[in-house]
């Protein structure tokens, strides 16, 4: 039982952790593209986007955020369900709108509550399940 | 109209054919001992040897390019809730190709996420 629970507590932490990783990611990268400004398609434009992009000092923290997410996201799946993992990892969505309204003050439409609703209860109650039903290596003896 | 579901089919096969398959190779990897960074570096360059991790890269970047060529087609309003069918089609995958044991509360939570992620796209 205690193991269980270990599990339960370890697989949310890392959960969490992709959540917060995946979102502050595409936050900076958002921020990122948005100071470069849009991309010409055209040779020139192309070269121009390329070196903004890769001197941009936004963008290289949003892809250290994307790393973080996919690290926390490949360990977790080392020893958690890939049917329980991605579900719980669309709380992010759910996040995403509330820090909209709490930080950035946006009107958010009765069909985007709704929709966070069902997330939530969906979350919920595949967190209920059990994080992991098939056998898993333990990576020191494998 | 044909070519947005050939696109569509190859963005939910392609993102759930791709986590399957680093699903599989994590799992064969094993569980790290510890949180700690240096047993977290060790998994990660174990995980990198593993042909499965490598099989899910490119359905993955296929699955991207396809949202990408989708979204200069679509509205974005269209390609979000649409590609939200992925968690069912991910679910069947965990349960037929990974042997996960899905329960009748795991199916009724992804459906819920599914419709949950579609209303919060559309806005």
């Amino acid at each position: 039982m205690a193991t269980e629970g270990r599990l339960r507590v370890k697989t949310l932490v890392m959960v969490c952790a992709m959540v917060v990783c995946a979102n502050a990611g595409d936050l900076m990268l958002k921020r990122a593209m948005l100071q470069i400004g849009a991309v010409e398609l055209s040779a020139p434009g192309l070269w121009h986007a390329f070196r903004m992009t890769v001197t941009s000092g936004t963008l290289w923290i949003g892809i250290f955020f994307l790393c973080g997410f996919m690290l926390s996201y490949m360990t977790v799946l080392s020893w958690a369900d890939y049917s329980y993992v991605m579900p719980a990892g669309a709380f992010g969505y759910a996040l995403l709108t509330f820090f909209a309204v709490v930080f950035l003050h946006e009107a958010v439409s009765p069909r985007r509550w709704v929709g966070v609703v069902l997330i939530c209860v969906g979350v919920l109650l595949v967190g209920q399940t059990k994080p992991r039903t098939t056998p898993v290596a333990r990576e020191a003896l494998a | 109209m044909m070519h947005v579901a050939v696109f569509l089919c190859l963005l939910i096969f392609g993102s759930t054919g791709g986590e399957i398959a680093i699903t599989r190779g994590m799992k064969a990897t094993g569980e790290p001992e510890r949180l700690r960074p240096r047993e977290l570096l060790r998994f990660l360059g174990k995980a990198l040897c593993n042909g499965w991790f490598w099989a899910g890269v490119p359905l993955m970047a296929l699955s991207f390019y396809a949202l990408l060529v989708l979204l200069s087609w679509e509205p974005i309003s269209f390609v979000i809730p649409a590609s939200a069918l992925s968690y069912v089609v991910g679910t069947f995958g965990a349960k037929y190709i990974l042997g996960e044991e899905v329960s009748a509360a795991r199916w009724i939570g992804v459906v819920l996420v599914c419709a949950g992620v579609a209303l919060v796209a559309l806005g």
